[in-house]
């Protein structure tokens, strides 16, 4: 039988005890153990960042970091990030400036993007091309992202 | 009325799912007793399977059965059904489902594990002992036609699969009177699809009526169903594939793939629905790709750079199998002669077979190949005349008053290629503004002084889109006046969803809100084409502006009756007839629906049909013809081959734009695609056939960092073909796009006489040119 253990973690405000496989990755319990299939699992090898969730707050690849690791961690998740159905600003940037397509790589891309505009407030373009680096988008080519980025951090320091 | 919604800036509706997590896609859906699939893949690529054993994967717990092709019946165990087929097409060979005794390339599916997880289907993989005998690849395609070259199928007479050839003009007399003939050779390579999702199925199967449900990450739901009736020989009422969110398509999504197959048979043989999701690497290794084209071009040429007549050959590297017919060889071919008045042109293409995977369309197809290849002529011609390269387009260009142009080709839908409309040099005119092309030369002297190398580029382009035959709307309303919208066309993100809320909603004079779509599913509307070829904006488009005015006709004729006035006394407006006598009289959509609808023993109005509903199949007349220039800015660095793209402009005719950021977004995402193309994107084979950068880490893609500002200028000349006066917009950002960048490389580096001969540029490529340059 599969190795296994029983973690206890929050994700989105919720606590979770599961019992699960030790080799399952993060991105694996969010998705099948916790049914948040906002998470989605683009290249598993850590390159792409659509995966990319906030364990305790610093955006993590969750195809890169074991399930076991997250005990006791405090994960939030795209399905977190809005207000109900209320859109957050940088959710509501998106959609006002184009910043998705298909909407596969989407969630990353805001997760990365909350932890970095927590941090960094006031960025220029290109400090946020930076931020998004890791981040791979076939849709947009980045610009729509991008304008979304500078958007939100601009409305977020007027509020 | 309200602001008119059709051609304005309307946020996508479909955006509040995706950005809240709640999108749906293939690899989100859980049924009941769900099974999970795990191919393995030949290592190989070229090989004999001599045996395999698969009793220690069986064995393994939780694995419920692993499958070769000797448990395939009849008739699912043909090879997969040709979706194209094509009388030119010399040896039509598609793989098996799963392969039979060969095998054709590294990745192709040789047996699949269904088993309770993943993770255990996973397991089990190695488990199964396969006994090879290595047969000799045949890898780089110009050498795929050498007499002593291996064959891509152990049991061909050769590798050709088809030879094309297309002619019109006086070739030979043009160019046995030429002034000038220049002769270019070069490489293309377009890379693979790189969808942020992968493929994926889940198929189940209801065996009280023999039915199947897929869903499916496709482009093409209904070509999806259509080959899997005839592979399962069943009538297509009894297979529903349904393309759910699907996260990018891109080209090789709109193909049909062996895991179509198998799963739905698996899932028929186990009695278990079963779910298979690519990995990444499978992403890389199995789904199709567009792979090299070789080009050999001579162009006749006056003193004055009028281009009078072009004739050469391209070999095209087709992979393994032929999975698509010959439509990506045509669409190499059929774009010339581009946006330029060239009244002589003989080409010649060879569709050859190598042991790589199978060639499928790119973003484009074959457009962005022919693009590069007639904008290579131009750049030629301007070099070796030393004529400004805008200049040279000029003198070329097919003329406003030429339109609608015949190139002297035939499109394939059988009829002449016609350019339906377009303004090529007021295009180029504003894309040479927009990017102060005439401020250039003293931005590169300036640069040059501080030891900067700058370089501008041009490239222009024409793009057949809104190919037939139609993508049929259907609009019904209920007696509430809801709108309940259906089509066939899947959606990989284009926004289908919200472009027909704003037709409809302008044609019915209904909320957006108010209206509901279906798309993607075959249970839900019967019959679709698939989202290719930059073409369903046409197509939907049209047909929901027709299904909408048969609604307010039947509406206005029913209202007569009810209202007791003639019926060219009242006015359909907001969503009411209203009489225009009588402006207080009015009569909703939805109490018009509530006549038709089925009350029980309350009589349909004599003359009406059951429902306040109408389907429309109608289409654009013609392909419409979207065109564009391309101006590109880039900084060379010398010492190290890298190339830093500072400014990108496009002018962009695609007629009416339906939404503008839509439109945008598919414009500034498709050039950044045509830059990875030229500068990044490679699928490396070494000479046995092994792919060699199946990650992320070497295969690379566009990132934000490297992305230049895209500024756009549009030109809308409406196409006549259609009553919206729409042109497609999806891929006329990559089609002129690896010209424009490289193009502005050779600018930057004419002191080196660099002649770029293959894309991608990569640095170590730039870098041995410019020292040979320098020697």
């Amino acid at each position: 039988m599969a190795d296994t253990r029983e973690i206890t973690l929050t994700v989105n405000g919720r606590s979770y005890t599961e019992t699960v496989e030790t080799r399952y990755n993060l991105a694996d319990i969010l998705r099948e153990k916790l049914n948040l299939t906002g998470t989605h699992v683009g290249c598993e090898h850590g390159a792409c960042g659509a995966c990319t969730v906030l364990v305790d707050g610093e955006a993590v690849r969750s195809c890169l970091m074991l399930g076991v690791q997250a005990n006791g961690k405090d994960i939030t998740t795209i399905e977190g990030l809005a207000d109900g159905d209320q859109l957050n600003p940088l959710q509501a940037a998106f959609r006002k400036h184009h910043g998705l397509q298909c909407g596969f790589c989407t969630p990353g891309f805001l997760t990365t993007l909350t932890a970095y505009l927590r941090d960094n407030p006031d960025p220029t373009e290109a400090e946020i091309r930076e931020a998004v680096s890791g981040n791979i988008c076939r849709c947009t080519g980045y610009q729509g992202i991008v304008a979304a980025a500078l958007d939100a951090a601009s409305q977020m320091r007027g509020r | 009325m309200g602001v008119r919604l059709t051609g304005a800036e309307v946020q996508r509706g479909e955006d509040q799912a995706l950005l809240t997590g709640r999108g749906q896609y293939v690899d989100d859906l859980k049924l009941l007793g769900m099974l999970h699939g795990a191919y393995l893949r030949s290592p190989h690529a070229h090989a004999v399977i001599k045996s395999i054993d698969t009793s220690a994967a069986e064995a393994l717990l939780g694995v419920h059965a692993v499958f070769t092709y000797r448990d395939l019946e009849e008739p699912v165990n043909g090879r997969q059904v040709q979706p194209y087929p094509n009388p030119l097409i010399a040896q039509d060979i598609t793989p098996y489902p799963l392969a039979k005794d060969e095998v054709c390339f590294v990745g192709e599916a040789v047996a699949f594990v269904v088993a309770e997880t993943r993770h255990i289907a996973e397991d089990a993989l190695p488990l199964i002992q396969v006994e090879y005998e290595t047969l000799p690849p045949i890898v780089r395609l110009r050498e795929a036609m050498d007499d002593d070259a291996p064959k891509a199928h152990k049991d061909s007479p050769d590798n050709l699969i088809a030879q094309l050839n297309i002619i019109y003009g006086d070739v030979e007399p043009a160019f046995a009177k030429a002034e000038h003939v220049f002769k270019a050779e070069f490489l293309q390579h377009r890379g693979g699809c790189h969808a942020m999702e992968g493929r994926g199925v889940v198929a189940q199967h209801d065996s009280f009526g023999d039915e199947f449900t897929i869903w499916s990450a496709t482009q093409c739901p209904y070509l999806v169903r259509r080959c899997l009736a005839n592979q399962f020989d069943l009538p297509e009422s009894r297979i529903q594939v349904i393309a759910p969110d699907v996260g990018g398509g891109f080209g090789p999504k709109a193909g049909f793939y062996v895991e179509e197959i198998i799963t739905p048979w698996a899932a028929r043989k186990l009695g278990r629905p079963i779910k298979w999701i690519e990995d990444r690497k499978e992403h890389f290794t199995t789904t199709n790709t567009q792979r090299d084209t070789w080009w050999e071009l001579e162009v006749a040429a006056t003193a004055k750079g009028r281009i009078e007549a072009i004739r050469g050959r391209l070999v095209n590297d087709n992979g393994a199998y032929v999975p698509y017919g010959i439509l990506l060889p045509f669409t190499m071919m059929a774009p010339f002669p581009g946006p330029y008045k060239i009244l002589a042109l003989d080409l010649t293409q060879d569709v050859v077979f190598t042991n790589t995977v199978s060639n499928s369309p790119v973003r484009g197809a074959g457009r962005p190949n022919a693009a590069y290849a007639i904008e290579r002529m131009i750049e030629l011609v301007s070099r070796e005349l030393g004529i400004d390269t805008a200049e040279v387009r000029r003198r070329n260009f097919v003329e406003k008053a030429d339109f609608p142009y015949q190139t002297g080709l035939i499109h394939f839908n059988g009829r002449a290629m016609t350019y339906d409309s377009g303004d090529y040099h007021s295009l180029l005119e504003k894309a040479l503004s927009l990017a102060d092309y005439d401020g250039f030369a003293a931005r590169q002297e300036a640069a040059r002084k501080e030891g900067r190398y700058l370089g501008i580029g041009v490239s222009s382009c024409v793009e057949d889109t809104g190919m037939g035959p139609y993508e049929g709307v259907t609009i019904r309303v209920d007696p509430k006046g809801k709108i309940y919208v259906s089509s066939g066309a899947a959606s990989q993100g284009q926004g289908h969803k919200t472009v027909l809320k704003q037709i409809i909603a302008d044609e019915l004079g209904v909320d957006m809100d108010d209206i509901h779509v279906d798309i993607g599913d075959t249970g839900k509307f019967p019959q679709g084409v698939g989202t290719i070829g930059s073409r369903v904006g046409v197509n939907i488009g049209t047909a929901a502006f027709g299904a909408a005015a048969e609604i307010r006709e039947k509406a206005l004729a029913l209202a007569a009756e009810v209202l007791e006035t003639d019926i060219d006394n009242l006015v359909f407006e907001d969503g009411l007839v209203r009489d225009k006598g009588r402006s207080n009289i009015t009569i909703s959509l939805g109490e018009i629906a509530l006549k038709l609808a089925p009350m029980a023993g309350v009589a349909v109005p004599a003359g009406h049909m059951a429902s306040l509903e109408a389907t429309s199949f109608d289409a654009s007349k013609g392909p419409p013809h979207a065109s564009g220039t391309n101006v590109c800015e880039v900084e060379v660095d010398i010492g190290t081959g890298e190339v830093k793209l500072l400014n990108y402009c496009v002018a962009h005719d695609c007629g009416k734009k339906l939404n503008p950021l839509i439109v945008e977004g598919q414009i500034i995402g498709g050039v950044v695609h045509g830059i990875g193309n030229a500068l990044f994107e490679e699928m490396i084979y070494d000479d046995s056939g092994q792919p060699q950068n199946v990650n992320y880490g070497e295969y690379l893609l566009p990132l934000a960092t490297e992305m230049p500002p895209i500024n756009i200028v549009h030109h809308e000349t409406p196409s006549p073909l259609n009553p919206l006066g729409l042109k497609g917009a999806g891929e006329g950002g990559t089609i002129p796009a690896a010209n424009a960048v490289i193009a502005a490389i050779e600018s930057a580096l004419r002191d080196f006489d660099v002649t770029v001969d293959r894309y991608p540029v990569t640095p170590e490529y730039l870098c041995n040119l410019i020292d040979a340059g320098q020697a």
